[in-house]
C-alpha cells in the first residue's frame, strides 16, 4: 500500500470530527451500507455479532490494491510483486501493533477464527495430545471452538472437559481450576460469548492455567472489535481474530501464537510459500510465519483488514468501549421494561450483545417481523447449541451492537418488539 | 405491516396458540422426527393407519408460529385421507408455499391450507412451513431417519 494514502484518509476522517469526541452519528457516515432502506424503513443493523459493515476506507483500500497495486506476494522480482509484498507485510505489522504482539512472525494470516482454531487443533493438538489427555473448553463456546477439539480428541483418544457456567452466563472459575491437572494439554476459551455477551476473565484464567504449565487459546472473534487487546499483557499463548467482525473484509483472520510454541508446531497445510526447499525425498519448511501460510494468501483481504484496524485505531478504543457500554446499558434497560421479554445472558461483565426471548413468540418470528421494519437481528442458536441447551431454550433473538449504532437504533428495536407483540397479542 | 398480516394470518396465529392434535400417540404405526437445525424447529409426528387411510395424526414439539401452525393444520387436514390423497396435498402445499403454484388456481383443494399462501413472499420461512409436510411425506414413504429441511 502506499501508506500515505491510508493515513491521509484517516486524517480526513479525524478532521471530519472524530478524535475530538466519539460521535456515532459521524461514524455512521463512513459506512455506505447503513444509508439504505429495507422494506421501506431506514436500515437498523443490529447483527454485528454475525458480521460488521465496512467503512469506506476499507473499500477504497481494497479497490486501490486491485486497480493499482495488485500482484502475487513473495515471488516476483518485478515492481508490482514488491509493492504487493510490502503491503501484505505492512498489514501483518498493523495487526501486530493492534494486539501488541512481541514479534511480527507471531501473526499468521488465516481465513478467520474457525481456521485459526482448526490450525492449532491439528498441529499443536496432533503433537501434544495422547490417549487420556484433556482439552478444556467452556460451556459457552461457539461451535468453532468445540468441533475442532472434538475432532482431534477423537483422533488422539483424548477427552474434552467443559467449564460450567451459572444462570447469568458466567464461568465457574473454581470448577475451572478443578478441571486443570497433569492431563490438561490446552485450554481454549472464548473471550466474549457470541450468544450471551459475557466477557470472560481470561487474564485470570490464563494465569491459573500457566500455574499448571497449560497453554491457553483465547477465541477473540467477539472481543477484539470491542475491547483493547494486548496479547503480551494477557500472556495468552494463542489468540484468534476474524477480520469481517472487525469492520474488515470476509475471508481473512489471524492466528496469533507465541513464537516458541509456533516453532514447535508442525505445519498445517503443505504447498507453496510454506517451504524453503523441496525435493521428492525431502522438504524443508519455511520459517515463521510462512510455515503456516501455504499457497497464495488472501492478500487483498489482509490489506483491507489492516485498513479496518487503522480505522478502529483512528478512534480512542476506550471511547468506542464507553459508547458501546452505554448503548448496551440503554438497550438492556429499555428492553427490560417490556414485560414479556427475558434477557438471556446477564453476566456482570458484558459486551455489546443482547440476547432475548419473548414469551410465546419464537425468535424466528421475531426476526421476520423486525425485518419487515428494517431491523436486522439474528434469530437462532448462534452456532452455540450447548448454550441454548444450558438455558433450556431452542433459540434466542440477538441484537448485537457496533460502534456505529445509536440510541435511536435501540428505540427502533424496542418499537419493533412492540409490533411483534401486537401481532402475537 | 400488510405483508406481516399476510404471513401471520389469524388462522395461523390461532393454531400456533392452540395447536390441534398436539399430543403423543402411544399406538402409532409410524413415528418420525422433523428438525430444522437452523432455527431449532423440532417436532415428532405420529401416524396411525386404518388400511390405506390415515386414521389419526398427531404431533408434539416446539418451533416458530409458522411451523407449528403448519403442523397443526396438516394434522387436521390429513385425518381420514388415503395415501394418494395425502401425496396430492403434499405436492399442492409445497408447490404453493414455494411459489411454484398459484394459490388462486387451487382455492377449493387448498381449503384451510390457503392461509399459508403468504409464506411464498418470505423465502427464508418456506422451510418452516414445509417441515411438517416433508416429515409426514417421509413417514408415508417408510423413512425412519430424522427429516431435516436444511
Amino acid at each position: 500500500m502506499n501508506p500515505t494514502l491510508n493515513d491521509t484518509a484517516i486524517r480526513a476522517v479525524r478532521e471530519s470530527g472524530h478524535g475530538v469526541a466519539f460521535d456515532a452519528l459521524h461514524v455512521r457516515r463512513d459506512f455506505p451500507v447503513l444509508r439504505q432502506r429495507v422494506h421501506n424503513h431506514p436500515l437498523v443493523y443490529l447483527d454485528n455479532g454475525a458480521t460488521t459493515q465496512k467503512p469506506q476506507v476499507v473499500l477504497d483500500t481494497m479497490q486501490r490494491f486491485y486497480s493499482e497495486q495488485y500482484s502475487n506476494v513473495h515471488r516476483g522480482v518485478h515492481h508490482l510483486s514488491q509493492v504487493a509484498t510490502d503491503l501484505y507485510e505492512d498489514a501483518r505489522r498493523t495487526v501486530q501493533r493492534f494486539i501488541n504482539a512481541e514479534r511480527e512472525e507471531e501473526i499468521i494470516f488465516v481465513r478467520g477464527t474457525t481456521e485459526a482454531i482448526n490450525l492449532v487443533a491439528q498441529t499443536y493438538g496432533k503433537r501434544e495430545l495422547g490417549a487420556g489427555d484433556e482439552v478444556v473448553i467452556s460451556a459457552m463456546e461457539h461451535h468453532a471452538n468445540i468441533v475442532p477439539w472434538q475432532m482431534i480428541c477423537q483422533e488422539r483418544g483424548a477427552a474434552l472437559r467443559v467449564i460450567p457456567m451459572n444462570d447469568h452466563g458466567e464461568l465457574d472459575i473454581d470448577a475451572y481450576t478443578d478441571l486443570l491437572g497433569p492431563r490438561t494439554k490446552i485450554v481454549a476459551v472464548t473471550h466474549v460469548s457470541n450468544a450471551l455477551g459475557s466477557i470472560n476473565p481470561v487474564r485470570e484464567m490464563i494465569r491459573i492455567a500457566h500455574e499448571y504449565g497449560v497453554p491457553v487459546l483465547v477465541d477473540g472473534a467477539q472481543s477484539a472489535q470491542h475491547l483493547p487487546i494486548d496479547v503480551q499483557e494477557l500472556d495468552c499463548d494463542f489468540f484468534t481474530l476474524s477480520g469481517h467482525k472487525m469492520y474488515g473484509p470476509t475471508g481473512i483472520g489471524v492466528l496469533y501464537g507465541k513464537k516458541a510454541l509456533l516453532d514447535r508446531m508442525p505445519p498445517y497445510q503443505g504447498g507453496g510459500d510454506m517451504i524453503l526447499s523441496v525435493t521428492f525425498e525431502k522438504t524443508t519448511y519455511n520459517e515463521l510465519p510462512y510455515k503456516f501460510e501455504a499457497g497464495t494468501p488472501d492478500i487483498a483481504g489482509a490489506i483491507g483488514f489492516a485498513a479496518a484496524l487503522k480505522y478502529i485505531r483512528s478512534f480512542e478504543i476506550h471511547e468506542i468501549l464507553a459508547h458501546e457500554k452505554q448503548l448496551l446499558e440503554y438497550a438492556t434497560d429499555t428492553l427490560s421494561d417490556i414485560e414479556a421479554l427475558r434477557v438471556v445472558g446477564t453476566a456482570a461483565e458484558k459486551a455489546s450483545v443482547l440476547s432475548f426471548t419473548l414469551c410465546a413468540v419464537h425468535p424466528h418470528d421475531i426476526g421476520t417481523i423486525l425485518d419487515q421494519h428494517g431491523i436486522a437481528i439474528r434469530a437462532g442458536h448462534h452456532c452455540a447449541q450447548p448454550v441454548m441447551h444450558r438455558f433450556g431454550i431452542p433459540a434466542t433473538a440477538r441484537a448485537s451492537f457496533a460502534m456505529y449504532n445509536t440510541r435511536e437504533d435501540v428505540d427502533q428495536l424496542a418499537d419493533g418488539i412492540q409490533k411483534v407483540l401486537e401481532v402475537f397479542a | 405491516m400488510d405483508e406481516i398480516r399476510e404471513l401471520y394470518q389469524e388462522v395461523i396465529l390461532d393454531h400456533n396458540k392452540r395447536p390441534h392434535n398436539f399430543r403423543k400417540m402411544d399406538d402409532a404405526d409410524s413415528v418420525l422426527e422433523g428438525f430444522n437445525p437452523l432455527c431449532g424447529d423440532h417436532y415428532t409426528f405420529y401416524l396411525r393407519f386404518d388400511g390405506d387411510s390415515i386414521a389419526e395424526v398427531s404431533f408434539e414439539g416446539s418451533g416458530c408460529a409458522i411451523s407449528k401452525a403448519s403442523a397443526s393444520i396438516m394434522t387436521a387436514v390429513l385425518q381420514g385421507k388415503d395415501r394418494r390423497e395425502a401425496e396430492v396435498l403434499f405436492e399442492l402445499f409445497t408447490g404453493v408455499v414455494t411459489g411454484k403454484l398459484d394459490p388462486l388456481d387451487h382455492i377449493d383443494e387448498l381449503g384451510k391450507l390457503a392461509a399459508f399462501a403468504g409464506v411464498a413472499e418470505f423465502p427464508v420461512r418456506v422451510k418452516c412451513a414445509t417441515l411438517p409436510w416433508h416429515t409426514m411425506h417421509g413417514a408415508l414413504h417408510g423413512e425412519d431417519k430424522q427429516i431435516s429441511t436444511e
